[in-house]
């Protein structure tokens, strides 16, 4: 499991930082290394364009795992060059930008898109494969989840768009409910699929309000 | 009678029936509805109003059922749950019974993907076999999603739609089944032009003793040009157009007769099938011809189905 991000367009990066003169760069060496999205090429890339479009880079580093709490340690022992930049940009996943947000006490800027968390289906592809509801009933659906799987996330089978197992919405994308049906089929379970799925609880998912959960330790 | 609409009264007196879908206007004239009502009163005993179909902005179905019921004309209100969550689509149903709508038409929707607000959100809270059964909870138990009471009465006739012709083509038949096990009164077919596919899926449904609990309608779309069948054909999923049909619109010389022809034979061809007790026109941007294929079709005059029966 990964979470996928993407660059988001240097136009974009570069409006934000407008105000700035000078910027610190914070790449991540988890996720966005392995997507080549805010690994270390990246960030002196990143470095180069920005430089290049007349900003001072006073320094970047790649914490391992920025949306960890170590990252509060990589800003102090980071603290000279850290300490002149107006801005950080941060070429992590939300979780690392919020992480920065949080201990760095400083104007923090995203540098990627983050998308999904994603499973690589083949080398060099990103596949979507759970949303987080928060009621997980893939007991049901053979494993699939037709809830982020599914373009209009149906709990009751396929839409009248499914066509040769593909999307209507893109003909690269599988049909969930196809995958669903074949995988049922081959388990002599298709019977599952007689019944009528009642209304999501969406409460448990973002619907809810932000979610917050106390684990005992 | 569940309603007591014309349409149901038509379906549950045993009769061929014959509705339209009229897409209501992106703007706000009144009249462009009054003319689709003027044009289809006569030979339609329902006429759908879609909603925001293709996931374009246009009048809502609400208002354009009543439009429509103050014509005269019993109106089929089309309800997607693509826009709508759970709290608005029971609040749409209850101010359409307020309002003298009885027919309520339960989809998904088209995605917004395809729209012209492709970067609208997708509610999709609930889905299309969701509200139908909504609908008979709310029906017959008297009750909402949550299992609240809803207070006064709810005359509703309950309608869903299948795609005989889109995959898998065996689930087809099951997902009908859960439709009529949801609630479903009658159901309008994408549009038939395999009609040995459709009669196929048609005897898997009578095997199953389905066109006892529902009533189907078979839906027509009245072609008027090749380009369009192609552009169906090509780009609109789930629809199957035969290269017959193309070859036929390509190399007559008068488009719109041979289209007319075309919609009538299937027309004829599909009231044979056993279990099909009706038919539902789809002429997107057509509407005046429906008139004409009725008639030649023979099934003019529509019924007078008094209230009582």
């Amino acid at each position: 499991m990964l979470t996928v991000t993407e660059q988001k367009p240097l136009e974009e990066i570069t409006k934000f930082l407008e105000p700035y003169k000078k910027v610190y760069i914070i790449g991540c060496g988890t996720c966005p290394t392995m997507l080549h999205t805010g690994g270390k090429t990246e960030v002196i890339e990143m470095k180069k364009k920005l430089e290049a479009a007349g900003k001072e880079v006073t320094g970047w580093m790649v914490i391992p795992t920025v949306c960890d709490t170590l990252t509060k340690d990589a800003l102090v022992e980071e603290k000279k060059c850290v300490d002149p930049a107006e801005a950080l940009l941060i070429m992590s996943c939300a979780f690392g930008v919020q992480t920065v947000g949080l201990y760095s006490g400083k104007a923090v800027y995203p540098a990627l898109n983050t998308m999904f968390m994603g499973r690589e289906e083949s080398p060099g592809v990103f596949a979507e494969v759970c949303a987080q509801c928060g009621s997980c009933r893939l007991g049901r659906t053979a494993a699939i989840c037709p809830l982020v799987r599914c373009a209009k996330s149906l709990q009751n089978g396929p839409c009248g768009g499914s066509v040769g197992g593909k999307c209507e919405v893109d003909p690269n994308t599988p049909c969930a409910w196809q995958l669903i049906i074949d995988r049922l089929a081959a388990l002599g379970e298709l019977e599952k699929l007689e019944d009528i799925e009642p209304p999501q609880d969406w409460g448990k998912s973002h619907s809810g309000g932000p979610r917050r959960i106390k684990v005992e330790v | 009678m569940k309603a007591g609409t014309n349409l149901e009264r038509v379906l549950e007196s045993g009769g061929f029936a014959v509705t339209a879908e009229a897409g209501p206007p992106k703007g706000t004239n009144p009249k462009l509805i009054v003319r689709k009502a003027d044009t289809l009163r006569a030979c339609c005993d329902a006429v759908n109003i879609t909603d925001n179909q293709t996931a374009i902005v246009r009048m809502c179905s609400l208002a354009g059922c009543v439009l429509l019921k103050q014509q005269g004309v019993d109106p089929v209100m089309q309800m997607v749950t693509r826009d709508r969550n759970r709290i608005a689509l029971q609040s749409d149903v209850l101010g359409a019974i307020a309002l003298g709508i009885g027919n309520i038409l339960c989809l998904t929707g088209d995605h917004q993907k395809f729209g012209n607000h492709p970067t609208a959100k997708g509610v999709f809270d609930i889905d299309s076999i969701q509200l139908v059964r909504a609908l008979k909870n709310m029906r017959d138990d008297k009750q909402f999603i949550c299992g609240e009471p809803v207070s006064g009465e709810v005359p509703l006739f309950i309608g869903a739609v299948e795609n005989p012709f889109a995959d898998p083509f065996e689930y087809r038949v099951t997902r009908l089944a859960k439709k009529v096990k949801a609630g479903a009164d009658f159901i309008q077919t994408q549009a038939v032009f395999d009609v040995p596919k459709f009669a196929k899926w048609m005897r898997m449904v009578t095997d199953r003793g389905l066109d006892k609990q529902v009533h189907i309608m078979a839906g027509i779309i009245p072609i008027k040009s090749a380009g369009m069948a192609k552009y169906m054909k090509e780009s609109v999923s789930g629809v199957e157009v035969p290269d017959d049909i193309i070859t036929r619109l390509e190399q007559t010389k008068d488009v719109k007769a041979e289209g007319v022809k075309i919609a009538l034979e299937i027309v004829q061809e599909v009231r044979e099938i056993p279990g099909v007790h009706g038919i539902h026109f789809m002429a997107v941007g057509w509407e005046d011809i429906v008139p004409d294929i009725v008639g030649k079709a023979g099934l003019l005059p529509r019924p007078a189905v008094p209230a009582a029966v």
